[in-house]
């Protein structure tokens, strides 16, 4: 069926082609004509390769969404709605998609970043690096450890970022390119999101395998099985993560794993913030152990947090960059500002509500709002995760209570159970699973509303 | 000539495959998330399982024309409870230290699902041998889900297989990272959910409507 669309795309686009060639041909506008000669090359290419390999009956022809995601990557489809006429908005799948991506852009930038500087700072403050590849490739650049050079902290936190990426889109790839051959459906841009979102919420240090194994069970399990996307009730990079969470805390949680060098609790910690305000700090005068105080003498300020320059899982450290996601998808209207909107709503209810409650043994109550919106997942987990309109609410008031229910959980799981720091994944996972719920009850209430209006 | 008839070996044979109580039913999933992180509990647990239902099964097809509808399940009950408490205690005699892991699920075989199924939906309408055949194949079933599952999670949450290593883990000198995931319950559903997935593809009649 979807082979058969995209035949019908085919036919027009040669049209356009053709027409093009046609109106370039009499004037002298050269370099245009010249443009068109070589897309007109590609387009010929793609046709033969379709006539002679892809094409029903041909030998590669189970293949086809190989072609077709190769094909409408180079080529706008040219499939028109059928069927009774409405109007369509010209945001496809696609585009949207590359919007989210290209949001994350700085977020992205900022994980090579911070990478590097945050392992410079702990070498700076007397912890030894690591010993791996990067380490070595990076000192016979030419190179030093030094938190002063920003392109320095770049080319090192890259060469932990790239592996991280690449080991990403190769294995989730493959699961990708397995099912649509399986399936005979498109391989589908929603992999894109997913793939770039993925290595932004894991160390730097996790080992590739596990990478490949957590992707692989987040295509898989949270997405294809349910009918792929669009049918996916999870978040896939989250369930990708979550799993590893579980299955290898050791290599995702704790004080390892944030810091591309060796830290040692007894040289240079590499504890989270959110950690470090987990276990508190003894005030000497008051003999009080407090969560704020540990962050006040943690060494970072509340602009470093905000910055992103805090130790932390790849892209989620830099708030001020989520906050630039944020604009870039509220204005395209991709992501939606109910949805954030809902979980700071939420978050600071809820934070507010523990501050007045107090507790003597759990250090974590004390920290102010300001403070848990810089720290952890919060920002990008709120942005980019939240906001996913496959498996958040749809309806707009469902989108305000879904929102304010993960601000709610995941600051109820951050503080309450300090064992799962990573609260912001559990409640946005959570909340997925009730979005449909919330959307039933939405839509029961209107149907109730309008029954009463017209009753009357 | 053979010692069962041709229906007779499709009735024990059936739950293996075509019927499985925990692929196709969906029944019994209680025990099959809970004992299944190492192998030993759970052949125990299956061995138990097994002897329960053909037990029960044929006491109850026995006594089936004298038990009034009215209190039918009751009776059942009663029958599967007795069965229970022997193997619990036939357990705590003889293998006590897997009596002690399993803790209340050997109890907890009084509520499965399977058990209380095959009575109800086969025994009582059935006579006494093939009833015994039904509940042993039922019980086999069962094991068969169970054992696989086990299989998976001590092999990949631990490396081991009943309890010997196979695969050196890393904190013993080895190469192998276990899965913690595994060892809890959810390791258990995603295991059960890729093999109904593969009995499924296997096997396409067994797809439920879509409602």
């Amino acid at each position: 069926m979807n082979g058969k669309a995209n035949r019908g795309g085919h036919g027009l686009q040669k049209q356009g082609l053709y027409q093009a060639k046609r109106g370039t041909s009499g004037d002298g506008t050269v370099p245009a004509f010249a443009l068109s000669e070589k897309m007109k090359f590609l387009r010929e290419l793609q046709d033969k390769q379709y006539e002679l390999f892809f094409k029903k009956g041909k030998p590669l022809e189970k293949f086809f969404p190989l072609y077709e995601a190769n094909d409408t990557f180079l080529y706008t489809p040219g499939d028109v709605t059928k069927g009774a006429s409405h109007v369509r908005d010209g945001l496809d799948l696609k585009r949207m998609m590359m919007t989210v991506v290209s949001a994350l852009g700085l977020c992205m930038l900022m994980a090579m970043y911070n990478t590097g500087y945050q392992a410079f700072l702990a070498i700076e403050g007397g912890a030894a690096p690591l010993d791996s590849w990067q380490s070595s490739l990076y000192l016979t650049m030419g190179w030093e450890f030094s938190t002063s050079s920003i392109i320095g902290c770049l080319l090192y936190g890259a060469f932990f970022y790239i592996p991280i990426y690449a080991v990403t889109l190769v294995a989730g790839g493959l699961f990708e390119a397995l099912f649509a051959i399986v399936r005979r459906h498109e391989i589908n841009e929603g992999f894109l999101v997913t793939s770039a979102l993925f290595p932004l919420i894991l160390a730097p240090t996790i080992p590739l395998w596990q990478v490949a194994l957590g992707i692989s069970f987040g295509v898989v399990v949270a997405k294809e099985m349910f009918g792929g996307v669009g049918m996916n009730f999870l978040n896939p990079a989250l369930s990708a993560r979550a799993f590893l969470f579980f299955a290898y805390p050791v290599q995702i949680s704790g004080d390892k794993v944030w810091i591309a060098a060796q830290t040692s609790p007894d040289g240079y910690s590499g504890a989270t913030l959110l950690a470090l305000a987990a276990h508190g700090l003894e005030i000497v005068e008051t003999g009080l152990t407090s969560g704020i105080y540990a962050l006040q003498q943690s060494g970072f300020t509340w602009w470093d947090a905000f910055l992103g320059r805090i130790p932390g899982s790849m892209g989620e450290t830099s708030t001020l960059f989520c906050l630039v996601g944020a604009a870039v998808l509220i204005v395209t209207r991709i992501g939606s500002w109910r949805t954030m909107a809902g979980c700071v709503v939420g978050s600071f209810v809820m934070i507010l509500t523990l501050n007045a409650v107090g507790s003597d043994t759990n250090p974590i109550f004390d920290v102010p709002f300001y403070w848990h919106w810089v720290l952890g997942g919060f920002a990008f987990g709120t942005v980019f995760m939240a906001t996913d309109p496959v498996t958040s609410a749809f309806t707009e008031t469902g989108k305000l209570i879904y929102g304010f229910c993960i601000g709610v959980l995941g600051i109820l799981i951050r503080v309450i159970n300090p064992a799962y720091p990573e609260g912001w994944m559990l409640a946005i996972l959570f909340m997925n699973m009730f979005a449909p719920l919330i959307d039933h009850f939405m839509i029961q209430a209107n149907i109730r509303r309008r029954a009463a209006r017209y009753a009357a | 000539m053979a010692i069962m008839s041709r229906e007779e070996r499709t009735v024990l044979l059936d739950p293996f495959f075509n019927n499985n109580p925990i692929a196709l039913q969906v029944l019994g999933i209680c025990s099959a998330l809970a004992v299944t992180t190492q192998m030993a509990p759970s052949l125990i647990m299956c061995v138990a399982l097994t002897a329960v239902t053909a037990g029960s099964s044929l006491a109850v097809s026995i006594v089936r024309n004298y038990i009034p509808s009215s209190i039918r399940i009751i009776v059942q009950m009663c029958i599967i409870a007795s069965l229970v408490i022997v193997v619990d205690q036939i357990l705590q005699a003889y293998a006590f230290e897997i009596s002690k892991q399993l803790s209340v699920f050997v109890g907890l075989i009084i509520t499965n699902c399977i058990v209380m199924g095959r009575a109800e939906g086969y025994a009582m309408q059935n006579g006494p041998w093939s009833s015994l055949l039904d509940g042993i194949g039922n019980g086999l079933g069962y094991s068969l889900i169970l054992m696989g599952t086990a299989l998976c999670r001590e092999l990949i949450g631990s490396g081991k297989l009943f309890g010997m290593v196979v695969l050196q883990s890393v904190n013993d000198g080895g190469w192998y990272y276990p899965n913690g995931l595994m060892l809890i319950a959810p390791g258990a559903f995603f295991i059960i959910g890729f093999f109904i997935w593969g009995l499924r593809t296997w096997k396409p009649e067994q797809v439920g409507s879509e409602d």
